[in-house]
């Protein structure tokens, strides 16, 4: 995996934010290898949703420098930063609730495969982008709901299409934001797989709280803290670390 | 009307990739025959029925475009006359240059509405779909009055309250046609309905139509997989813009005259009530309201003053019991209407039909009787209903429609519980064909 | 110069305050039920006619307070048994559900004193001139506007800020779901709000009766203008909705009296314009036919340089 010094898809530097008076980052600085899978875990509070806004674009940082693969995205809108390469799921599911299962996908590929504000041409025609669409489909495990209204989905069928959505396009870097949240053993392991599908060749950088998905996924865990980073290291020694214990982990061992 | 997604199943049929040309033709077809057919059947071949048919290729036209505004992309818009009524001035002007001897033939009149509703779309567009929903909508209710207190002041323009005149009968006269008769002004309106109508639906197969649908679902998601919502919702507010302006020159043909109504609150109110009424998710949705609201309004118009007080009625009876509109209630059925229990269903609707009847009329008298006693005091205490001369002054006409009412009301009730049970048993059906019918 | 200068002013005070009157009720509706009421003019048209028919039957000071009464009352059923079911819809049906009401309550109006402006003078008590400036007198009744609308900013100031149902209502602004958890009848809170924002509507509504035209067009006349108020002003702010309204109030009193174009304008610099010019009919436009059109201009305006409003705080 390491060839000399590895390239930084994602580099934060020195990230505070502030709603008002309230820091809730305080000094965050984090460099993510290129096609690694790389975790943030944290208790609640830490932080960690509101560094997925920030880099995302939802919002701007109060100071502090964010970049994806050396291009400056702090100040940037979401869709300026999702067209240089960095898309991002949801915790709260945000989906198109009218438009079908299918077209949800489809929408979250138009942009990618070049069609831009087009008023010419036909989706239904689009060969790329339809194929594209039912291959994605396939990989999520929707493709027997594809014309139902996406309203109408299953709690964790929406957090499956809220992945397709978000991994449809040709996206480097993938930000999934606690993926598996409320989902059974089973239904976690199957997006376990997914999400280590969809990674190969690109990098994620993953929020989540369940402790196994995390083990089993990541090459790389970040721990955030009251707004800071208080360890980056590999699985094996960051489940040693005495202070991620202390804060986090708990010291009985967890697995 | 929506884009189906099948990918190309065979690999060799060609990309047709432009949108207008894959739109499905049978239901197409069927429409421009009943357009061409539609002045010859009887009851419509008059004048007035012609010259109603007139007022619903406008009327559809228009909804249409608030359709794609308010429908496909969520923009709720109390202004929207504003691009009709700038059309229709646009298009009267231009009659009166070709009355003056400009060469150009009259059909092609519609073209300069579309072309002002475009051009004014993208100027206040810009300034105005930064913001979406309420804020939206209050923006265009300002933008909607300044153009109409402007119309009002510019008197040369607009010939403020009494309007500007042209004559469609002047002009070029290609193949004899003068577009003087009802019946030739009919077609021009009938075509241009055609051709916006296979526009407007080939527009949402488009990628930026497709994004609209996206941008009313969830605006903040459309941004995080590339498009700018702001963006998507101009290019919608323009092409709204363009052919609500293109009604406005349909207007000016078939009116011949223009005046600042056309761009006021009334008009703006009056298409979102169309567009409500018929169904505000569907496309089909907008012509239904045009047709039955346009219908209403020339018709229920004759015979009672009352008429806007029985649409604001409907309006919000739709609001609280059927949000879906006139097209969500018809197409409610497409799930039951291959079960057995289907017609028991409609037997239900036919029975509640008559306590409705009942309190309907009642209620009906009852608010027709107080309308013209306020609004016709010299014809005193006499009211004239269903031809028979009422003396109010008295309590009977008064307890009569009390008593419809009452009666109507307390039958509702059980009909209604009927209607509940047949839908039970018929949705029941429609999932399990195969079950056997529950023993009564 | 001084004497149209002051009489304007002074006019144009009241008119601001009328604004506000009708403003400070549909934002306390919009800020605490995020429904953008537009059947709001309409309750303050209804209060003119109310309390013109019980002024006729009873006497005016009586009017003044059961007028305002019985339209909080209509007020609170409306809340309760229509706009109720429609809150889960989400906003756009229950804004459209008060403009079909809006339309609905026009020709309730219409049916019951017909179409024509109605005789609503101002009652002998309130009409005898309270001042005197440059000769010319002062009518008492719009002292008396302005003594209620200032009665009225106290009275809410008063009410949410120093009492425990307004502070309750103040949380619920933010914090419905909170509220209710706390053992608040949040739905019946919003009744409250929506009954005392449609009073004060009306109480303006029976003041405004006699300085503006009593008839069934009022609430499409106001309505827009107290829409552009509450927006220019920034949506849920009061303090933003009180400067908006005497902005609008007094600049545009003032444009009424100036019967000034710009022609004028040119002449005085010596300038002229050919009759013919396109532009000439543009420039011959006094200012005070341009009047009506100034709410909508600062709207405009109020858009491109500062969207949120004066005082606007939150994203609607």
């Amino acid at each position: 995996m390491s060839h000399g010094v590895p390239r930084c898809a994602l580099q934060l530097e020195n990230v505070h934010m502030r709603f008002g008076a309230t820091p809730v980052l305080r000094g965050v600085s984090l460099d993510v290898f290129a096609g690694e899978r790389h975790a943030i875990i944290g208790p609640n509070g830490a932080g960690k949703s509101t560094l997925f806004n920030l880099v995302s674009g939802r919002f701007a940082p109060t100071s502090g420098s964010i970049r994806l693969d050396g291009t400056p995205i702090g100040r940037r809108t979401p869709q300026e930063i999702y067209r240089l390469g960095l898309a991002r799921s949801f915790q709260v599911t945000n989906i198109f609730p009218r438009l079908t299962v299918f077209e949800n996908i489809r929408c979250g590929l138009l942009w990618s495969l070049g069609c831009r504000y087009s008023f010419v041409r036909d989706v239904a025609q689009l060969q790329k982008v339809n194929a594209r669409a039912e291959q994605v489909l396939e990989e999520i495990g929707l493709r027997d709901r594809r014309n139902v209204r996406a309203g109408v989905l299953t709690y964790a069928e929406q957090r499956a299409l809220e992945i397709g959505i978000t991994i449809a396009g040709d996206a480097k870097l993938i930000l999934l934001d606690e993926p598996t949240a409320g989902m059974s053993r089973a239904e976690a392991a199957r997006a376990v797989a997914l999400i280590r599908g969809i990674s190969a060749g690109r990098t994620l950088v993953m929020v989540e709280h369940d402790m196994s998905v995390v083990f089993d996924l990541a090459d790389r865990i970040s721990v955030l803290v009251y707004g800071e980073i208080i360890a980056t290291d590999a699985p094996a020694r960051i489940r040693e670390n005495g202070a991620v214990q202390a804060a986090y982990l708990g010291t009985a061992g967890h697995a | 009307m929506k884009a189906d997604g099948l990918a190309g199943a065979a690999a060799d049929r060609p990309p047709i990739t432009h949108a207008l040309a894959s739109l499905r033709g049978a239901p197409w077809l069927a429409a421009a025959v009943a357009l061409a057919v539609l002045p010859y059947v009887p009851g419509l071949d008059g004048n007035f029925g012609r010259s109603l048919l007139s007022q619903m290729g406008i009327a559809a036209v228009f909804a249409l475009s608030y359709n794609l505004l308010l429908g496909q992309t969520g923009l709720l818009s109390f202004g929207h006359a504003v691009y009709f009524g700038l059309g229709a001035y646009a298009s009267i002007h231009l009659m009166r240059a070709i009355d003056g001897g400009l060469p150009i033939p009259m059909p092609l009149v519609p073209l300069a509405g579309a072309a002002a509703g475009l051009c004014f779309g993208m100027l206040f567009g810009a300034v105005t779909v930064r913001r979406a929903g309420v804020v939206f909508a209050l923006i265009s209710l300002g933008i909607g009055e300044l153009v109409f207190a402007a119309m009002r002041i510019l008197q040369s323009f607009s010939g403020g309250e009494e309007g500007i005149t042209a004559n469609r009968g002047l002009g070029p006269h290609p193949f004899g046609f003068t577009f003087g008769p009802q019946i030739q002004v009919y077609y021009v309106i009938a075509f241009w309905a055609m051709v916006s109508a296979l526009l407007l639906a080939a527009f949402l197969r488009t990628p930026v139509g497709r994004m609209c649908n996206a941008v009313r679902d969830n605006p903040e998601r459309a941004a995080f997989v590339g498009y700018d919502p702001v963006r998507v919702r101009f290019v919608a507010f323009s092409v709204a813009a363009m052919f609500a302006g293109l009604a406005g020159g349909l207007h000016a043909l078939n009116y011949e005259i223009v005046a600042a109504e056309a761009v006021g609150a009334g008009r703006s109110g009056a298409v979102l009530l169309m567009v409500y009424i018929g169904g505000v998710q569907h496309f089909f949705g907008a012509v239904l309201g045009a047709v039955v609201i346009t219908w209403l309004q020339a018709s229920l118009s004759d015979y009672t003053g009352a008429w806007q007080l029985y649409v604001g009625l409907f309006f919000i009876a739709m609001v609280l019991f059927a949000p879906g509109g006139l097209s969500g209630l018809l197409l409610v059925h497409r799930g039951i209407v291959r079960s057995r229990a289907f017609w028991a269903v409609l037997g239900a609707y036919a029975i509640a039909a008559v306590p409705f009847t009942l309190a309907a009329c009642g209620a009906i008298a009852l608010l027709e009787i107080n309308y013209r006693r306020a609004t016709q005091p010299d014809a005193g205490a006499t009211v004239r209903l269903l031809g028979r001369n009422l003396d109010t002054s008295t309590p009977w006409p008064w307890l009569a429609a009390l008593a419809l009412l009452v009666i109507g009301a307390l039958l509702l009730r059980p009909s209604l519980a009927r209607v509940k049970r047949a839908w039970t048993e018929a949705s029941e059906q429609a999932k399990s064909p195969a079950a056997p019918r529950p023993a009564r | 110069m001084l004497e149209i200068v002051t009489f304007s002013l002074l006019n144009g005070v009241v008119y601001g305050l009328l604004l506000f009157m009708v403003s400070s009720g549909l934002t306390l509706i919009f800020s605490l039920m995020g429904v953008l009421n537009f059947a709001h003019a309409s309750m303050f048209m209804l209060g003119a006619y109310f309390s013109y028919q019980i002024g006729r039957w009873i006497g005016f000071w009586p009017a003044l307070v059961i007028a305002p009464l019985v339209v909080a009352a209509i007020g609170a059923l409306i809340e309760r048994y229509g706009l109720r079911h429609v809150h889960r819809q989400g906003h756009v049906a229950e804004i459209l559900f008060t403009f079909g009401l809006a339309y609905v309550i026009v020709e309730c109006v219409v049916m019951i004193w017909g179409r024509n402006p109605i005789e609503n003078r101002v009652p002998a008590a309130i009409d005898f001139p309270a001042f005197w400036i440059f000769g010319t007198s002062y009518p008492a009744y719009k002292v008396l506007m302005m003594a209620i609308s200032v009665g009225m900013f106290a009275f809410l100031y008063f009410a949410f800020r120093r009492t425990r149902l307004g502070l309750v209502i103040r949380a619920a602004l933010t914090h419905p779901e909170m509220v209710a958890a706390l053992g608040h009848d949040v739905p019946r809170i919003f009744v409250l709000v929506f009954a005392i924002g449609s009073a004060l509507a009306a109480l303006a509504g029976v003041i405004g009766g006699f300085a503006l035209l009593t008839e069934p067009n009022m609430a499409a006349a106001l309505g827009p203008i107290v829409f552009v108020v509450i927006v220019v002003g920034g949506l849920g702010s009061i303090g933003g909705a009180f400067l908006a309204s005497m902005l609008i109030g007094i600049v545009q009193t003032f444009a009424v009296a100036l019967d000034y174009s710009l022609l004028d304008l040119f002449s005085a610099m010596h300038v002229t314009l050919a009759s013919d010019s396109p532009f000439h009919e543009l420039a011959a436009v006094k200012l005070a036919q341009a009047a009506p059109m100034i709410p909508y201009l600062l709207l405009v305006v109020m858009l491109i340089l500062r969207p949120r409003g004066l005082l606007g705080t939150r994203e609607a």
